[in-house]
């Protein structure tokens, strides 16, 4: 069963988002996402200090079969990429919500996080994606 | 099972195929020590019999059509006749250095010019290059003749090339590589173009669109006439991808159907090899508006004689797309094979293609396949989706490409075009006999049958092949890409 | 009915079986006024025989002549196991090895190439080869300017003596995403290091320096990488396959090497034949291999744990990646691959070696026999493999005058370097004999009207 955790945001291209107690947010891709790719083998970040605007292509998730842009949810200045994702891309895979995480996000606009989707969104996108 | 070492690994040192190289080493004194290499390149260490044994042995590990039925999609793996490669290599051929003087590469540069006017009466365009050394750079050479025309215009706004999603990635990357955006639109439940997304596509910005016809889902777009008012309305060009002119070579033309430009994969229609992929040749044919664009060098006929045009004689030119003239030898390779069909000859090609598409699928339909348009007529190609029998069994076009292989014929092109779930694109070619094309309903009828028995047996396909199902994820994950002597073996 | 195997029988029964009449049938969605009934402009199909006819009296058509021309495409020996065995069937006919489980034999060929490439630039990873030398550059150039540590900079720098045909393809690849390429200040025949300062208030993403260079000069590369790493460029080598057998490798260049390595294969094995089919090879550091263009090939297990070879980083290529590839080449050239493995197994290393230094033992010969005539004299030295001589007249009649004789004396200059004056870029491999030497000598001192002195 696809996992949706309640205590995060997402997006419509299956991207989460959770907010960190410093007015950061950590950045992910959902199981679904995951799973629909298969095994990931690369995982591309973006450097520490690039601006991006909501929706810009900011990372790349790569399977054998598969290579899939992964677009900034919220306007804001990369803090971090999770430096364990170069040798272990598999990461993502295995543990989508925590040691799996892509990277941190400092937000333009903070309260922009509030017009995410809730769990319960999201999940109805998932059905009626079938 | 059939395997062969590395050479590296029959290397020893000091062992040498000494006939090949100068009996001593000349003294280098005029360099200084900071020039030169330190140690020696690590190549192996072997005889010429053992390079003769082992590259016969590793050739033998390869699936080709000499060997096997290859009916994979979108690539015309016909019969390559041996004369076209005999002829071609003759010595008089292959001693040609490149900057040599007209004059001592007569032969070769009349040959050429023949071609260049074959191929103008296979499409109907007015002019032609045979630079272009791959399909790939035959839709950039198109690509950027049509950007250079609405540059030469002053109409710098249109960077925009419509690409129907059911295209080879090759068009929208090709697209990018020339600095424009690619548009997909969507196809048609019926396979054709969406005409209203075109519609609506296209606008001040479309430089133009690229479209295969018959198109990559195996049916022949019958509103092209529409399509190229709509592009040509616009103020766009019309790009037409090569790919599968083998079905209609003889009978329709790129250029009666409104194109402007097209690229010929000669690999595919003109049967020069696929060498394991590659060299390839994407000769490009142009109508007279982008002939000045054409990219050199192009052969020409001055006072009796042929000669190479250049930048003097095509200013407009896009330029070079080589450090030379191309791929030469395959060009010969191609003009061979059409000087044996001749124009009745070609006709055949899509007339015979088309047959044993057409017998291959109705066969198939008749056994219970799921043909993904069925209302339509195959092209020289066409799908089946092996999504029932995957939803029923577990069993997926992949398990039916490897089982094939188990039963000695290559697999059809999988998973593309993207727009079918679990497909095989299967294009038989003219040169198989009708009893090849029974064997392989058989083998696929037999493949479904296993499916439904014992879908655990089918998945460990292949088992006959030199080695089995390969672990994709660790090649990319654990990256070894040459060997190391401590590398080690692994058995 | 060249190459189509139906019978009478076979057709019939086929049609019978899709429910039509004939195959003109089968064309029936194509729309009537879009239908041709023919060919008229293509001559009938002929016979084997007599296709072999007309081939034999092209070939003999063209002249053959004793070769001094390098200039980017060298007549080396190709032992004849090379083609033999390039051109079975079971290589020349498969496709891209798309099932890897049926492609072992390419597969490995391609891992043992990439393996013996890599080895020879002195880099960790080769990727399975490009269209030719010049594509190869252009593609170089592109991939750096995707890595660059400079990352606003889409400019390029390149040394004034890299092969000017290769440049200008290059230009045309490049300018779609608008790359440009900047010359280098050059003197004496290579790049002047002294004139460098100017350069230094503006960024590059790299930096492309030949090796040996157009004139078979010797660039100083490893000041140059040195400069250039120090500026956060990257370095290209741009090499002869054949020279570096002898030369210092790319992987070698300054403190840290070069970073990407590039060049024609064309003198491993592969025929002149006009021009191509060449092919270009291609090496990198490994952290930049997901930069590379072009297809690469990777060990790996099969459910056995059997070693095995497969297409590998395939998500950077066009059918995955469509518009955000690193590039829309689809194919490698497998085929002249395939000979070029073969011919460096043979070689081996000392064979390489061997053949390289002979091509500049007879090139030093033949500069010596030329410059013997009153009014030829070298223009630059250290050079390697290849050589620029001053004619005491222009060069273009007198390579006229000697074609006319029988010898391909050089490629001549001045169009491309007019500073060199009447420059003749000269070149002798290790095929040509001391008589062959002796011949141009003689023709050489005919073709500038001076008294054949013997």
């Amino acid at each position: 069963m696809t996992q949706v955790p309640q205590n995060l945001k997402y997006t419509d291209d299956h991207e989460w988002v959770r907010a960190e107690a410093d007015g950061s947010v950590v950045v992910g891709i959902t199981d679904h996402a995951q799973h629909a790719l298969g095994e990931l083998v690369y995982v591309e970040l973006p450097d520490a200090g690039r601006k991006v605007a909501r929706g810009d292509a900011m990372a790349v998730v790569e399977s054998t079969k598969a290579a899939s842009d992964v677009y900034a949810p919220l306007a804001g200045e990369v803090i971090e990429g999770n430096p364990a994702l170069a040798s272990q891309p598999e990461l993502v895979n295995t543990d989508p919500y925590g040691e799996g995480w892509l990277l941190r996000l400092r937000p333009d606009d903070a309260a922009a996080l509030a017009g995410l989707k809730d769990s319960a969104a999201y999940s109805q996108l998932l059905a009626a994606e079938g | 099972m059939r395997r062969e070492d590395l050479i590296f690994e029959q290397s020893r040192p000091g062992r040498r195929a000494s006939t090949h190289a100068p009996a001593t080493i000349a003294a280098i004194d005029d360099l200084p020590a900071s020039v030169l290499r330190e140690a020696p390149p690590p190549l192996p260490e072997v005889s010429e019999l053992q390079v003769v044994r082992h590259f016969t042995r590793l050739s033998q590990l390869n699936f080709s059509i000499d060997t096997h039925f290859y009916p994979l999609g979108s690539c015309t793996m016909k019969y390559n006749p041996r004369v076209s490669n005999t002829l071609a290599m003759l010595p008089g051929f292959l001693a040609r250095h490149p900057l040599e003087p007209d004059s001592h590469a007569q032969g070769v540069l009349e040959s050429l010019f023949d071609l260049q006017e074959l191929l103008k009466a296979a499409t109907g365009m007015s002019g032609v290059s045979l630079t272009p050394m791959a399909g790939a750079q035959g839709e950039f050479a198109g690509i950027a003749m049509i950007r250079a025309w609405h540059l030469a215009r002053g109409d710098t706004g249109r960077t925009q090339i419509i690409v129907p999603d059911a295209a080879h990635g090759t068009n929208p990357a090709t697209a990018s590589m020339c600095g424009c955006e690619a548009i997909e639109i969507p196809t048609g439940p019926d396979g054709d173009v969406d005409i209203d997304a075109l519609r609506r596509a296209v606008g001040p910005k479309t430089a133009g669109i690229m479209l295969t016809n018959p198109s990559t889902l195996g049916v022949f777009e019958r509103r092209i006439s529409e399509i190229a008012d709509i592009v040509h309305a616009a103020g766009g060009l019309l790009y037409y991808d090569g790919a599968n002119l083998n079905a209609i070579l003889g009978r329709a033309l790129p250029a009666g159907m409104g194109f402007d430009v097209v690229h010929i994969n000669l690999h595919k229609t003109f049967s020069t090899p696929h060498g394991g992929g590659g060299p390839g040749a994407g000769v490009v044919a142009v109508n007279s508006r982008l002939e000045p664009f054409l990219p050199i060098p192009i052969v020409g006929k001055r006072d009796g004689s042929y000669v190479w045009l250049s930048e003097a004689d095509r200013p407009q030119s896009i330029g070079r797309l080589s450090g030379f003239m191309g791929n030469t030898g395959i060009l010969l390779r191609a003009y061979v094979y059409m000087r044996l069909l001749g124009a009745e000859g070609m006709r055949r090609v899509s007339g015979y293609a088309t047959l044993n598409a057409n017998y291959l699928s109705t066969r198939l339909a008749a056994a219970g396949f799921t043909i993904a348009y069925p209302q339509r007529r195959a092209s020289h190609e066409f799908i089946i989706s092996l999504k029932d029998v995957a939803r029923d069994t577990g069993a997926t076009a992949m398990d039916f490409a490897k089982a094939l292989l188990d039963r000695g014929f290559h697999a059809p092109t999988t998973y593309f075009p993207l727009l079918v779930p679990e497909c095989l694109l299967i294009e038989p070619t003219e040169t198989e006999t009708r009893q090849e094309l029974d064997a392989f309903v058989q083998a696929l009828c037999e493949i479904r049958d296993l499916a439904f028995r014992d879908v655990g047996e089918l998945k460990r396909a292949p088992q006959t092949t030199p080695v089995r199902r390969l672990d994709d994820v660790r090649a990319a994950r654990q990256l070894d890409l040459v060997w190391h002597s401590r590398s080690g073996t692994v058995n | 009915m060249p190459f189509i195997p139906h019978t009478d029988d076979d057709l019939a029964a086929m049609l019978q079986t899709i429910g039509v009449a004939d195959i003109d049938a089968l064309f029936d969605e194509i729309p009537a006024a879009l239908r041709v009934g023919g060919l008229p402009a293509v001559p009938p199909g002929m016979s084997e025989a007599a296709v072999v006819r007309l081939m034999r009296a092209r070939a003999a058509r063209n002249v053959d002549s004793l070769c001094f021309l390098g200039a980017g495409a060298y007549e080396h020996h190709i032992p004849a196991a090379v083609w033999e065995l390039a051109t079975r069937g079971e290589f020349y006919s498969a496709y891209t090895p798309y099932q890897a489980e049926a492609s072992q034999g390419t597969l490995q060929l391609i891992y043992e190439y990439q393996s013996m490439l890599a080895g020879l630039v002195d880099l960790d990873v080769s990727n399975a080869s490009l269209y030719d030398g010049a594509t190869a550059f252009a593609e170089a150039c592109l991939m750096a300017v995707r890595a660059s540590r400079n990352r606003n900079s889409r400019r390029v720098l390149v040394a004034r003596y890299l092969h000017p045909l290769w440049r200008k393809a290059a230009e045309t690849l490049l300018r779609g995403q608008a790359v440009e390429l900047v010359e280098l200040p050059s003197s004496g025949g290579r790049t002047d290091m002294q004139a460098l300062a100017a350069l230094d208030a503006q960024d590059f993403a790299a930096v492309c320096l030949p090796w040996p260079n157009f004139l078979g000069g010797l660039e100083p590369v490893d000041e140059l990488t040195d400069w250039a790493h120090g500026r956060n460029m990257l370095v290209i080598a741009v090499c002869n396959p054949v020279a570096i057998g002898l030369l210092k490798p790319p992987g070698k260049w300054g403190a840290q090497g070069a970073d990407i390595a590039c060049g024609e294969g064309q003198p491993l094995g592969i025929p002149l034949s006009s021009g191509g089919p060449y092919f270009g090879f291609m090496a990198c550091r490994q952290a930049l291999v997901r930069q590379m263009p072009g297809r690469i090939v990777g060990q790996t297990l099969d459910i056995e744990g059997r070693r095995g070879f497969t297409l590998t980083l395939q998500a950077r290529e066009q059918h995955i990646r469509r518009s955000k590839a690193t590039s829309n080449i689809c194919t490698n050239q497998g085929l002249m691959v395939t000979a070029a493995t073969i011919h460096l197994c043979l070689l081996g290393s000392e064979g390489l070696r061997r053949v390289a230094a002979q091509c500049h033992t007879n090139t030093r010969a033949l500069v010596a026999a030329l410059t013997s005539l009153p009014g030829v004299d070298l223009q630059f030295s250290p050079y390697f493999h290849e050589a620029v001589l001053t004619l005491p007249q222009p060069v273009a009649p007198v390579l006229a005058r000697l074609a006319a004789a029988g010898i391909l004396g050089g490629h001549d200059l001045q169009a491309d370097f007019p500073e060199l004056g009447h420059a003749l870029l000269v070149c002798a491999t290790e095929l040509r004999t001391a008589e062959d030497i002796e011949t141009y000598r003689q023709a050489m001192a005919g073709a500038l009207g001076m008294a054949v002195a013997t």
